[in-house]
């Protein structure tokens, strides 16, 4: 990494910012739609992995300690979901699962940011962002048991449907972003009519013609959208230096939009980094690329092995910077928490991994005869018939000599 | 009644569709000013605005993708992919996001868009500019795949396409865009559903199943062959998915005897979806296996012989002979 250009120039969470001298990449475009990036190569921070504020020159936290508090609880419940799934999946109760660990402040930093009518499109790692609109975990874990789809409501609760191609719901994104704009939910009098949809993906989906699209698509229509990429360094087992030659957020720039690189461990500084790109997007003003630098503590699923590809000591290395172990630092210091709030919290926690673990076992078995109802709106005569005989021929074993036993 | 192209007749469906409903959009590469490479977006954003009609980038994937986006926000865009040849970087849009969306929701979402593809050949076109990948669409569960003959089925099976609730393959056969017919723009008596086959020219010896831009040589064929004493009947198919089973059935039990017409390579086909199903329930009409005249195996040819490669009214005759042989 090089060091920043950030600490000279005067860009601000709130204004146009401008070019920083020496760095060519930062050049203001003549229409006015391509600001300078804002921040540098080093993550903008604001919250320390000791657990002290510290200051930034375009960025500040301005909510309460309370809030920072929900977040802990978010991140603390978001980690026990997670950690729950993985066991789940060990007991060989759930195919697979990705893990998140390491991404919560990542996750719950950004989705804090967010409010109707704005919709968020995730990628599928996204347990955190799903905790904190309001996903039951049991749905999450549904996807991956097998018993579902996709299970939630996601026009209910803008939150999409988990996207397993990777990239592919980039472009979904900025499609509901041009849909916003025709909408008249961008740039309005009063900004709390406006609206941004946030789209979640990984390092690896970079590479993706379909995320290249979507930066293409969001700076030609200046459309209200922020991408909120997770570099948690590792695309299963290749390294973020295979899929890019330098720093992922320098590339926006590329597409004629700002782009910041954030430290994805400090919830902090990915609150108001996802604030400050969401009101661009609501007031018209465009894409933007966040670039949240995080790590993938866990596994890429529970299907791969790590120690097969990257080394104990990085993950140590990023051990030290846990996105939880700062903000509990911090509140315990500044006084907004105590013992006794964290043992409550622990409390929940656990009562809510009792929930996944009985819920889990007893998710309603899928029934394969519901599935021909699912495909069309107008259902072909085709699809009625196979269903029809489906059911016939599953009948034809209920009667008879080995009724319910082997065919 | 008005006599106009096929060109003309997608123009004046889309024109009513946009006037009809707020939410209908179209997006493509060069559908604004220039009216698409072959005009059938002419005037229209003159008329709607740049919100309506809107220019692409040129990158296929994006076109759709963004499209499914404005769909799962209530909007029905009509998305125009220039040539056959150039959809293939959309195809994991189509078929793992387009298609499935319902599926995947559970029927909760919805994805009523259009994919407009001029498709296919005969007319000279450099390579990628005459394929004819139907098959790939009507092979995926969730899409409908449909393909007007004519300007009026063309003018009518657009808007339908448009107001329906699933996502539409709308295949456009580039060969006859400027053909002329007549058209019933403000037609009182309602158009035949968008699923349903159409018998154009009823016949009793033998039945020649077809669609899109080969229907108009299997009639010249039929016409050829009355000539010889023979009366075919010619089904256009309109819908490739699903397909209208009632209508060939019918048409194959009365006459007992089916070639199937398609431009694109025989090898899994719809001339091979459709042998399977015609055997499996004609089997006791049949006087003759069922037989198709496809375009060869072989990547789209150089179009100096692509005379030779495409179906044509002798290659449907030779066809005729030799399933009236048995």
């Amino acid at each position: 990494m090089t060091e920043p250009a950030s600490n000279t120039h005067s860009a601000s969470p709130n204004r146009r910012a401008e070019a920083s001298s020496g760095d060519p990449a930062t050049s203001l475009g003549p229409d006015g739609l391509n600001p300078a990036m804002v921040g540098g190569d080093v993550p903008i921070q604001l919250l320390d992995p000791s657990g002290r504020r510290v200051e930034h020159p375009d960025f500040a936290f301005t909510g309460t300690d309370e809030e920072v508090a929900g977040y802990l609880r978010d991140m603390v419940l978001a980690r026990r979901i997670d950690t729950e799934a993985t066991a789940l999946q060990r007991k060989g109760e759930l195919g697979l699962w990705p893990p998140m660990l390491g991404q919560e402040a990542a996750q719950v930093g950004s989705a804090r940011a967010t409010r109707a009518p704005d919709e968020i499109l995730p990628s599928y790692r996204e347990h955190g962002v799903a905790w904190c609109v309001g996903i039951d975990p049991l749905e999450l874990l549904g996807t991956f048991r097998g018993t579902a789809m996709v299970d939630w409501d996601s026009a209910d609760k803008r939150f999409h449907l988990y996207s397993f191609v990777i990239g592919t719901q980039t472009l979904h994104a900025v499609g509901m972003a041009m849909a916003m704009q025709r909408d008249g939910l961008v740039g309005n009098q009063d900004p709390a009519d406006d609206g941004a949809a946030v789209v979640y993906f990984g390092d690896g989906a970079t590479s993706q013609g379909d995320v290249n699209e979507a930066f293409i698509f969001a700076a030609s229509y200046a459309a209200p959208v922020v991408f909120f990429c997770q570099n948690n360094q590792w695309a299963i087992s290749e390294p973020i230096k295979l899929q890019s030659k330098i720093p992922l957020y320098r590339r926006a720039s590329g597409f004629g939009f700002p782009g910041v690189r954030v430290d994805g461990n400090d919830v902090l500084a990915v609150k108001a980094v996802t604030d400050w790109a969401l009101d661009r997007a609501r007031r018209g003003e465009g894409p933007t690329l966040i670039e949240a630098y995080t790590y993938r503590m866990g596994a890429h699923t529970t299907s791969d092995d790590p120690t097969k590809y990257r080394l104990a000591a990085e993950l140590d290395e990023w051990r030290a910077k846990d996105p939880l172990a700062r903000v509990q630092a911090y509140l315990l210091a500044s006084g907004a928490i105590d013992q006794a709030w964290l043992d409550a919290l622990a409390a929940e926690s656990d009562a809510l991994a009792e929930r996944l673990r009985a819920g889990c076992v007893s998710l309603p078995e899928p029934q394969l005869a519901e599935m021909w109802g699912r495909v069309y709106a107008d259902t072909p005569d085709l699809l009625h018939r196979q269903r029809e005989e489906y059911l016939a021929y599953e009948e034809s074993f209920s009667d008879g000599v080995g009724s319910g036993g082997v065919r | 009644m008005t006599n106009m192209t096929m060109a003309k007749a997608l123009n004046a469906g889309l024109r009513r569709a946009l006037g009809a409903d707020p939410k209908v959009l179209l997006a493509g590469e060069d559908i604004g000013k220039l009216g698409g490479v072959f005009r059938v977006t002419e005037g229209l954003q003159a008329e709607f605005g740049r919100d309506r009609v809107v220019d692409s980038p040129l990158a296929e994937s994006g076109i759709v993708g963004t499209a499914v986006g404005m769909a799962l926000r209530g909007y029905r865009p009509v998305v125009e992919i220039q040539f056959d040849g150039f959809v293939y970087p959309a195809f994991d849009q189509i078929v793992s996001q387009v298609s499935r969306l319902r599926f995947r929701s559970h029927g909760r979402l919805s994805v009523p868009m259009v994919v407009r593809i001029p498709y296919g050949g005969g007319i000279g076109a450099i390579e990628h500019h005459s394929e004819s990948p139907e098959a790939y669409f009507a092979h995926t569960p969730g899409l409908k795949v449909v393909t007007p003959s004519n300007p009026s089925d063309a003018y009518w099976m657009i808007q339908q396409a448009i107001a329906a609730d699933d996502p539409v393959i709308f295949f456009e056969p580039k060969r006859r865009y400027h053909e002329k017919g007549e058209v019933d723009p403000d037609g009182e008596s309602a158009p035949p559903s968008l699923y349903q086959a159409r018998v154009v020219k009823p016949g009793a010896d033998a039945t020649l199943l077809s669609y899109g831009p080969m229907v108009r040589t299997c009639v010249e064929a039929s016409v050829a062959a009355a000539d010889e004493g023979r009366n075919l009947e010619v089904v256009d198919l309109r819908s490739l998915s699903p397909l209208d089973d009632a209508t060939i059935f019918d048409s194959v039990r009365r006459t007992g005897r089916a070639i199937v017409v398609h431009e694109a390579v025989g090898t899994l086909g719809l001339g091979a979806e459709l042998a399977a199903r015609i055997q499996a329930e004609c089997f006791y009409d049949l006087q003759a296996p069922v037989l198709r005249v496809t375009g060869y195996d072989l990547p789209y040819p150089p179009s100096r012989v692509e005379d030779g490669y495409l179906p044509d009214l002798d290659r449907v005759l030779d066809a005729v002979d030799r399933s009236l042989a048995y």
